[in-house]
């Protein structure tokens, strides 16, 4: 008797530690671990990425449409209230603090939202900003690849009311004329330091070389 | 935050009193600085944005929203992590400690109206109404900006 209950609670010692050992692997290396922090993985070149995407006035466009002049990529969608919005109002901030300069350097706004936002969408939103901003959308599998490339994240996430938004990486990814990955430029950063990164892409024709 | 501050006297500065509380009593919620960015016609959720400063003894819980121009407002929270990813949620019940104030601007609290019952239209106002959990309510004129606004000043 006095065995079998030690016994019983050997198995139960042994059954607590398995739980916590799996708790603490779940936690960990299991799904419930935390998304990974640290250094962001970064953007692939731009001649290293395929998806073919169309903008906002019906033409097709992909990686290679940015090549041969500095780009400013970031991702959004047109039914954010908040963050999108103010990115885009940034970047036509930061575009008018460059004046004449910005003419030089292409910027494109991809959608994570393709089934809202069609090629009109995107026109009739875009407008509204800076001139040399450009939409693009397309199929979401194109998209996908897009964001891949650009080592971009997105989800769609239900809301209250049968709606629903999207989680996506808000910062914007800078390529110098090469195609070459520059420099993030993270979601509200100030325009002292954004335009100086804005330029630095711009002034490295050689693709990140002296 | 300095910008904003400054700005207060160009903007209209709102100070209405708990219309819903049974007493007369002086205005303790402040409303400073309130503005909207115009909507492209009425299928996209528009947000708002200003200062709401408790300036009484007690601490005061921010628990609702309405206004006329949608159906459904809602005080929500962007945030964005160390991985540079944005999200946004519901932010529930906002408590306001006596003497401070809760700033709902771009990238953080805003004031989310869904289903817009007609498009906000840059120069006009609208009316939005702070719904407090002691029964109080402060309605603000929220006056609407360019989409491209930044902040309360242009």
């Amino acid at each position: 008797m006095q065995r079998r209950k030690l016994l019983g609670y050997g198995a139960a010692g042994v059954a607590v530690l398995g739980g916590t050992l799996f708790a603490g692997w779940w936690q960990v290396d299991g799904p419930g671990a935390p998304v990974p922090t640290g250094p962001r993985p970064l953007s692939l070149s731009l001649s290293a990425m395929e998806f073919r995407l169309t903008d906002h006035e019906g033409n097709a466009v992909g990686p290679e449409t940015l090549a041969g002049r500095a780009s400013m990529v970031f991702f959004g969608f047109t039914y954010c209230p908040d963050i999108c919005p103010t990115t885009l109002s940034d970047i036509s901030g930061w575009l008018d603090a460059m004046g004449e300069d910005a003419a030089a350097i292409d910027v494109v706004f991809i959608t994570v939202d393709p089934a809202r936002d069609t090629v009109e969408a995107m026109a009739e939103y875009v407008g509204n900003f800076h001139s040399a901003i450009r939409g693009w959308t397309g199929a979401p599998d194109e998209i996908a690849q897009a964001a891949e490339g650009f080592r971009a994240t997105f989800e769609k996430v239900p809301t209250d009311g049968g709606g629903y938004t999207m989680n996506h990486t808000a910062s914007v990814f800078l390529f110098d004329a090469g195609g070459r990955f520059a420099s993030t430029i993270d979601y509200h950063e100030p325009r002292e330091f954004a335009v100086p990164k804005i330029r630095r892409a711009m002034q490295d024709k050689t693709g990140g070389t002296t | 935050m300095d910008v904003v501050r400054k700005s207060l006297i160009a903007t209209a500065v709102i100070i209405a009193g708990f219309a819903g509380a049974a007493m007369a009593q002086e205005p303790t919620v402040v409303v400073e600085d309130a503005w909207s960015r115009a909507s492209i016609g009425v299928n996209r959720p528009g947000a708002a944005y200003m200062t709401v400063r408790n300036t009484g003894e007690e601490t005061e819980v921010l628990t609702g929203l309405r206004t006329d121009i949608a159906m459904m407002s809602e005080i929500h929270l962007s945030s964005t992590n160390d991985q540079g990813v944005s999200s946004m949620s519901p932010a529930g019940e906002i408590e306001i400690a006596p003497g401070e104030a809760i700033a709902l601007e771009p990238g953080g609290l805003h004031a989310m109206l869904m289903r817009l019952q007609r498009p906000m239209v840059k120069g006009e106002t609208f009316s939005l109404t702070l719904v407090f959990a002691d029964g109080g309510e402060v309605t603000v004129e929220v006056p609407v900006l360019d989409i491209a606004a930044r902040g309360p000043e242009n």
